[in-house]
């Protein structure tokens, strides 16, 4: 992406190469927060339209504009920094969430080679910069020295890091077919038609991953550390103003990675599922999967009755963890003894 | 090498950009929107009460519990990488090594199930 | 290019001045978040020197697994910082005799250490990786075949670490009651109740074994 908008660009020096990477890195982060304003408002269209409600439809046509209104709103709220909290944590803590958030986007393939930085080791930056995710919420919640907010960070702590081992052991088996973690690797090994794309031969890999994504991203059945029942809002009981949106912001933008990682691991990213299509480019194919898989969460939301806590971890670790590792092993053991592994 | 390093570039960038984008938009909120703290606004949410202490007390050991167990199968999963992409030179005998590692793992996976430390009480 | 070596620059000083925090924050959860800073930027060094495989792990292990341990400890500590200090005098004179001789020994392994000879002209000119294998295939072609005991102790090190986790903390609390869900599901309408007649002014006698 960057070499070729360098291309693009003439070609030389090394001051248009860094043109090139932030014009790039723009690309990305303006369509993803707006992708993620609309994500907001689809969002709550399909929980109103589940129950026969109307949702937001006064802001602009069809209460389209509505995510800008309340982001608006929020810019303009006073930003409170509760008197007990420790105050630089407190402030730190949504911005590591948004940070986060965006940086995992880099290296996402949106065609062949098109993302930010196409690393070896694609697949495990996404791992390691979603594994930090676990600090917004931890220092969030310590930090508030509120104890609505100590205790939904605590529960998100465990809870993320239970569902993490299953998504790493789901990597894995999907990786076997691939033989690298470059992300356009993976996207590649599902080339040829839609047959070969991975849902069909992981389909069990599939349902546990999509299942873990929500657990990931604090998702309803899984959205217990914001449980407004019990725990009013977890962690970001005392966040007002953008500190709030940050943490908004970011938790919407997880989503949609997750989303387009379904895509991606699974779904053939970029590829298009018609024989011979060459008019719909490969990009919007992959928002159109996004998108998608954005829908199926939402509806998730909307029918799904919350989990109990020790239920939660009762699937992650005595459901999710062992079937996976035998997965694992099965897999490897088939494409092992099948002579199917890559080259 | 150097064609590594140019790989990374654009994330140090992105990384810079993000943390800068992050503070404009905390920090032009608390320029633009009118700041008024007072002491009821400022207090922890609680039921009404002020806070008797600090909210920050101890919670149950399962939590540590969990996080220890967590880091054994993190490392696990990191053994796993390597294998799974040279797994087509390793062949068979990379393969059975991997089942002796994960056998050996199962078994501690096994012992803690049958102690219950992975009952959520 | 001056950019590696800038890069080498920022990482290394944010490394050093966030460690030299860890070990002089007042609060605990301040060094452990001072220590994560650490790590991170280490794996900036990392990918620096081309390991990028190892930079990701430390991310992935270290700051994704063991600081959230550390925070879990460190949080659940009840710290009581006057009570912290009052015996620090107290330990000052065998905490300095430790360090000194902590320090000693590594002059003395200064001093006496001597560089391989090749050392230099291999530091001149690092191998360059071989047609385009990355070093996370560089890895897997050797951990589970040529150093496979290596890798099956590394195995028996976690189980060893799994068990004793378990066996230090560990407390199962007595009278909890636990959903059993396999018995939860097995249960059928015909077992938890039956529909009766009752006639009126008689009332009925329930079965004993369903009470």
């Amino acid at each position: 992406m960057v070499e070729a908008l360098y291309t693009l660009f003439g070609g030389e020096g090394e001051f248009l190469y860094f043109l090139a990477i932030i014009a790039s890195i723009f690309a990305i982060v303006l369509p993803l927060l707006i992708g993620v304003a609309f994500a907001v408002y689809f969002d709550r269209k399909i929980w109103a339209a589940v129950q026969m409600r109307r949702g937001p439809n006064v802001v602009g046509p069809f209460g389209l504009l509505q995510s800008f209104a309340d982001g608006l709103k929020l810019f303009l709220k006073e930003t409170i920094v509760p008197a007990g909290a420790n105050k630089g944590i407190f402030i730190i803590a949504p911005m590591l969430t948004f940070t986060l958030a965006l940086i995992t986007w880099a290296v996402v393939p949106f065609g062949p080679h098109l993302a930010i930085a196409d690393l070896n080791v694609g697949i495990l930056y996404i791992l390691a910069i979603s594994s930090l995710g676990v600090y917004g919420i931890i220092m969030s919640g310590w930090a508030s020295n509120s104890r609505y907010a100590f205790l939904g960070g605590l529960r998100s702590a465990a809870q993320m890091v239970s569902y993490e081992v299953s998504i790493g052991f789901v990597i894995v088996t999907v990786l076997l077919n691939v033989g690298s973690l470059n992300m356009t690797d993976i996207v590649e090994a599902q080339s040829g038609s839609i047959f070969n794309w991975h849902f069909i031969m992981f389909l069990p890999l599939f349902v546990i991953f999509y299942i873990s994504a929500l657990a990931e991203t604090n998702r309803p059945p899984f959205d217990l550390p914001e449980a407004e029942a019990e725990l009013v809002a977890g962690y970001q009981v005392e966040y007002s103003s953008m500190a709030f949106a940050l943490f908004f912001l970011g938790e919407y933008a997880n989503i949609l990675l997750m989303s387009a990682l379904m895509a991606i691991l699974f779904f053939g990213g970029w590829m298009s599922p018609i024989p011979g299509d060459s008019f719909i480019p490969g990009w919007l194919w992959l928002i159109i999967k996004t998108g998608f898989f954005f829908w199926t969460i939402s509806m998730v939301k909307a029918f799904v009755p919350r989990y109990r806590y020790d239920q939660l971890m009762r699937l992650g670790w005595k459901v999710f963890l062992p079937i996976s590792l035998f997965l694992v092993i099965v897999y490897a053991g088939v494409w092992v003894y099948g002579d199917l592994i890559p080259k | 090498m150097e064609s590594l390093l140019i790989q990374y570039l654009p994330i140090l960038i992105f990384l810079g950009i993000a943390i800068v984008l992050s503070i404009v938009f905390v920090g032009a909120a608390v320029l633009v929107a009118q700041q008024n703290p007072d002491s009821e606004k400022l207090s922890a949410y609680e039921c009404g009460f002020e806070a008797f202490d600090d909210a920050r007390n101890q919670f149950d050991v399962r939590f540590y519990l969990v996080a220890i167990l967590f880091i054994i199968f993190d490392l696990e999963v990191a053994f796993l990488f390597p294998w799974v992409v040279s797994l087509g030179e390793s062949g068979i005998y990379g393969f059975w090594s991997m089942v002796i590692f994960l056998g050996v793992l199962t078994v501690g996976f096994v012992y803690e199930w049958n102690k219950g430390a992975l009952e959520w009480e | 290019m001056a950019l590696p070596a800038l890069a080498f620059w920022l990482f290394a000083s944010i490394t050093v001045a966030s460690g030299l925090l860890v070990i002089s924050a007042r609060n605990p959860v301040h060094s452990v978040l001072w220590l994560i800073l650490a790590f991170f930027s280490a794996a900036g060094l990392f990918v620096l020197m081309g390991a990028e495989f190892l930079a990701m792990l430390l991310i992935i292990v270290y700051v994704g697994a063991v600081a959230v341990l550390f925070l879990f400890v460190v949080m659940m500590l009840d710290i009581n910082f006057t009570e912290l200090r009052q015996g620090f005098l107290q330990y000052l004179p065998i905490g300095a005799l430790i360090g000194l001789i902590l320090a000693v020994e590594l002059i003395t392994i200064g001093a006496a250490w001597q560089f391989g000879p090749d050392v230099a002209s291999n530091a001149a000119s690092p191998v360059a990786a071989s047609n385009g294998v990355s070093n996370i295939e560089a890895l897997g072609a050797i951990i589970y075949t040529d150093y496979i005991y290596a890798f099956q102790v590394a195995g028996l090190v976690l189980l060893v670490a799994m068990i004793g986790a378990i066996v230090l903390t560990l407390r199962t609390r007595p009278g909890v009651r636990r959903q059993n869900i396999a018995k939860q599901v097995a249960r059928r309408p015909e077992e938890a109740f039956e529909l009766v007649d009752v006639e009126k002014g008689e009332g009925v006698s329930i079965p004993s074994k369903q009470r």
